[in-house]
C-alpha cells in the first residue's frame, strides 16, 4: 500500500493511505444514501429528491412531519448507535488483537440487558430507567472484566477468554430474570433485547449524540497510539506510549459508547464484531482503522434496517432479527477461516 | 584471581548516560536480582551475557523502563527513568524487544515509519525529516530496496533488519536490543550483529544487547557485563574479562579460552565430554535471600 502525506503552512502534516482515504468518503456517501432511501420508505413513501427538499426545509407540511418528527431521529438513532458499536468494536479488537474480542461477545451487551432486565423485571421502570440500567450494567461488566483480566496488564486472551465466560454467566441471569418475570414484564424484556429501532424518536438521540461528541474525537485522538500498541506491548513501551493508561482511556470510552448505543436500541448484535472486519477488509489498511469502522456501522445498521422494514413484505421485523442473521453468518465464515490460519 | 581483578572498574572520566542504582527487580514476590548496580559505558557496544534465567533479559527491560525496579532506581541522563515523560525517554533509549508483532498487511516502509513516533503530534504527524530519516534508517539496515514489500513475506533475517531499521528511526543515543540473534539461522545472527557494530561504529551509538552466544559477544562487545543468579560477576572489554576461569564461574561449564582466529578476540572453547567429566564441575548457584 503506497503512502501519501498531505502538508500544510503551519506545520500540519500527515500521513494517510488513499485507499483508506477514498473508503472512508465512500462510507459516508453510502451512509447519506441509504439514510435518504430509509427516510423516504414506509407507510407514506417519500421520493428521495423530496426527502433532501425537506430536509433542507423546502418540503411540505405533512413530509415535514414525517421527516423531521417521526423517520429523521430514527435514522439519526440508527446512525450513531452504528458509529458506537462499529468503533467500540474496533477498540476492542484491536486490544484484544482478536477479532472475537468484541464487546457483543465478551458480555458487554450481556452485560447491558441484566441491567435493563433487572429495572424491568425488579422494578417495572419506564424505559429511560430500562435505559440507563443498561448503561449501569454495561459498565460494571466492563469493569469486573478487565479487573479479572488483568495481570501486569491487560492482554487478548486472558480479555476474550474471561468476557466469553462473563457472557455465559450473564446469559443465565437473564434467563433467571426472564422466568421471574410476568408475562407482560417478558415481553417487554424480551423485545428490548432482540434490539429495535422502532418509535426512537429526538429523546432517544439526544444522549447518543452528546456522549458520541465527548468520546469518538477522544477515541479517534488515541488512534495512534492504538496503533503502535498492535506491535506489542513492549514495541508500544519503547515508542513511548503510555501503554496501560492509554488501554485503559480507550476500553473506558468503548465501554461507554456500547453502553449508549445499547441503552437506545437495545442490544443489537454482531455490529460490533462484524463492522471492524469488514472496515480491515475495504481499507487493506493495518491498524485498528477507527473511523472507517465507526461509518461502515453507521452504514451496516441502516442497510440491517432498511431490510427490516421493507425486505419482508408486510411484516416487518426488528432490526436486531436482521443484524443477528447477517451477523451469524459472518461470525461462522470468521470462525472458519480464523481455524484455517491456525489462530484459534 | 579474585572478584575485584575481574571487575574492571569504568574507565576515569568515561561518562554514563545510563545506569541502574543498586536495583531490585522482581516480577510480582519473585525476586530476579538484588542490589544491582550498572553502569553503560558511553559510545560502547556493551554486551549482557549469562546463562538461562540469570536476569540478563530482566536487567535489560529495567534500563529499558519497561520493569520498574521495587527498590533503587535507573537513571538516565541523571534522571529517574521512571518518573521522566514516556516520549521524553522514547527520544533518548529505543529498545527491540524480543517479540513484536508485525501488523498483518503493513509494508517495511510503514512499519519503519512508525518509529518516528515519539517525535511525532497529533498535528505534526508527518513532517518532512521523518521522511527523511526513515529513508537513512532503511538504507542503514539494508531494507531500501524493500520499502513496499509487506513485512509478513519477509525472511527472519530480513524481518528482524526492519525492525531495527524501526528502532533506528526512532533516533535515540542509546539503543537497547533483547536477544536480536535468537530464532535466526547462523549467517544472519552474523549479518545482524554485523549491522549493529556498523551502527555502533558508524553513527555513535551506545548499543546494549543482550546475547545468548559467548563467541559472539566477545567478538562484538566493547564492554561485556557476565551476570549469574542476578549478580554481576564480571565486566569490562571482552579481552580483559572472558577466562577459561569466568566461563566457568558464569556458566559452570569447563573450557578453554584461545584467540579467535580471525578477529583475536577471546573464543570460547568447550571441554571435551570426557575431560569434563572426569573433573565434576562445582558452580553452585548463588542462593537469593526474601
Amino acid at each position: 500500500m503506497t503512502t501519501k502525506s498531505l502538508r500544510t503552512g503551519g506545520g500540519f502534516s500527515v500521513r494517510y493511505e488513499p485507499r483508506a482515504a477514498i473508503s472512508v468518503l465512500a462510507l459516508i456517501v453510502l451512509t447519506l444514501a441509504v439514510g435518504v432511501v430509509l427516510i423516504g420508505s414506509g407507510d407514506f413513501p417519500i421520493a428521495p429528491a423530496d426527502v433532501v427538499a425537506t430536509l433542507l426545509g423546502d418540503g411540505t407540511a405533512v413530509q415535514e412531519f414525517a421527516v423531521m418528527d417521526l423517520r429523521l431521529p430514527r435514522v439519526l438513532v440508527a446512525v450513531f448507535v452504528g458509529a458506537a458499536l462499529g468503533i467500540g468494536g474496533a477498540v476492542f479488537q484491536s486490544v484484544s488483537r482478536n477479532p472475537l474480542g468484541s464487546p457483543d461477545v465478551i458480555g458487554f451487551g450481556q452485560g447491558a440487558s441484566v441491567g435493563a432486565l433487572l429495572v424491568i423485571v425488579l422494578f417495572q421502570g419506564s424505559s429511560t430507567a430500562a435505559a440507563g440500567g443498561a448503561i449501569v450494567g454495561a459498565l460494571v461488566t466492563g469493569t469486573a472484566i478487565y479487573l479479572l483480566a488483568w495481570k501486569r496488564g491487560v492482554h487478548g486472551y486472558r480479555l476474550v477468554l474471561v468476557g466469553i465466560g462473563a457472557a455465559a454467566m450473564l446469559t443465565a441471569v437473564i434467563h433467571y430474570l426472564l422466568t421471574k418475570a410476568n408475562l407482560v414484564d417478558a415481553t417487554r424484556a424480551t423485545v428490548w433485547m432482540t434490539g429495535s429501532l422502532d418509535g426512537r424518536d429526538w429523546d432517544h438521540f439526544w444522549p447518543l449524540l452528546a456522549v458520541s461528541c465527548l468520546l469518538v474525537p477522544l477515541v479517534l485522538g488515541h488512534g495512534r497510539a492504538l496503533r503502535m500498541l498492535e506491535m506489542g506491548d513492549d514495541a508500544a513501551y519503547a515508542l513511548g506510549v503510555k501503554v496501560e493508561r492509554t488501554r485503559v482511556v480507550l476500553m473506558g470510552s468503548a465501554v461507554l459508547l456500547v453502553a449508549v448505543a445499547t441503552a437506545a436500541a437495545g442490544p443489537i448484535v454482531f455490529v460490533s464484531l462484524s463492522a471492524p472486519q469488514l472496515a480491515r477488509r475495504l481499507t487493506r489498511s493495518p491498524g485498528p482503522n477507527l473511523a472507517a469502522s465507526a461509518l461502515m456501522g453507521s452504514a451496516l445498521l441502516l442497510v440491517a434496517d432498511w431490510l427490516a422494514t421493507n425486505a419482508f413484505g408486510d411484516r416487518q421485523l426488528p432490526v436486531g432479527v436482521v443484524t443477528g442473521v447477517l451477523g451469524g453468518c459472518y461470525l461462522l465464515w470468521l470462525l472458519v477461516t480464523e481455524r484455517k490460519a491456525g489462530r484459534i | 584471581m579474585n572478584e575485584k581483578n575481574l571487575r574492571s572498574t569504568p574507565m576515569d572520566g568515561q561518562t554514563q548516560r545510563l545506569s541502574a542504582e543498586s536495583v531490585t527487580l522482581a516480577y510480582d514476590q519473585r525476586i530476579i536480582a538484588r542490589d544491582l548496580s550498572v553502569a553503560i559505558p558511553d559510545n560502547s557496544f556493551t554486551v549482557i551475557v549469562g546463562p538461562n534465567a540469570c536476569g540478563k533479559s530482566t536487567l535489560l527491560r529495567a534500563l529499558s523502563r519497561m520493569l520498574k525496579p521495587s527498590q533503587g532506581r535507573v537513571l538516565l541522563d541523571g534522571q529517574t527513568i521512571h518518573t521522566m515523560p514516556a516520549k521524553k525517554v522514547a527520544k533518548t533509549l529505543g529498545l527491540l524487544p524480543q517479540s513484536s508483532i508485525a501488523p498483518d498487511g503493513i509494508t517495511v516502509a510503514d512499519l519503519v515509519a512508525r518509529g518516528r513516533y515519539p517525535h511525532q503530534g497529533l498535528l505534526r504527524q508527518w513532517s518532512p525529516e521523518d521522511e527523511r530519516i526513515v529513508q537513512e534508517s532503511m538504507a542503514a539496515t539494508g531494507v531500501a530496496e524493500l520499502g513496499e514489500r509487506y513485512v509478513d513475506e519477509l525472511s527472519g533475517g530480513q524481518r528482524q533488519r526492519v525492525w531495527i531499521a524501526m528502532a533506528l528511526a526512532q533516533q535515540t543515543p542509546l539503543l537497547l536490543l533483547d536477544e536480536p540473534t535468537t530464532f535466526l539461522d547462523i549467517q544472519h545472527q552474523i549479518d545482524v550483529l554485523d549491522l549493529c557494530a556498523e551502527l555502533h561504529e558508524t553513527q555513535g551509538r551506545t548499543l546494549v544487547a543482550v546475547l545468548h552466544d559467548l563467541n559472539h559477544a566477545a567478538r562484538y562487545a566493547t564492554h561485556l557485563i557476565a551476570v549469574r543468579g542476578g549478580e554481576v560477576v564480571a565486566e569490562g572489554p571482552p579481552a580483559e574479562v572472558v577466562t577459561a576461569e569466568l566461563v566457568e564461574r558464569v556458566f559452570g561449564l569447563r573450557c578453554q579460552v584461545i584467540d579467535d582466529p580471525e578477529t583475536g578476540t577471546p573464543l570460547v572453547v568447550p571441554a571435551g565430554r570426557k575431560a569434563r567429566a572426569r573433573e565434576t564441575v562445582a558452580a553452585p548457584e548463588p542462593v537469593l535471600q526474601k
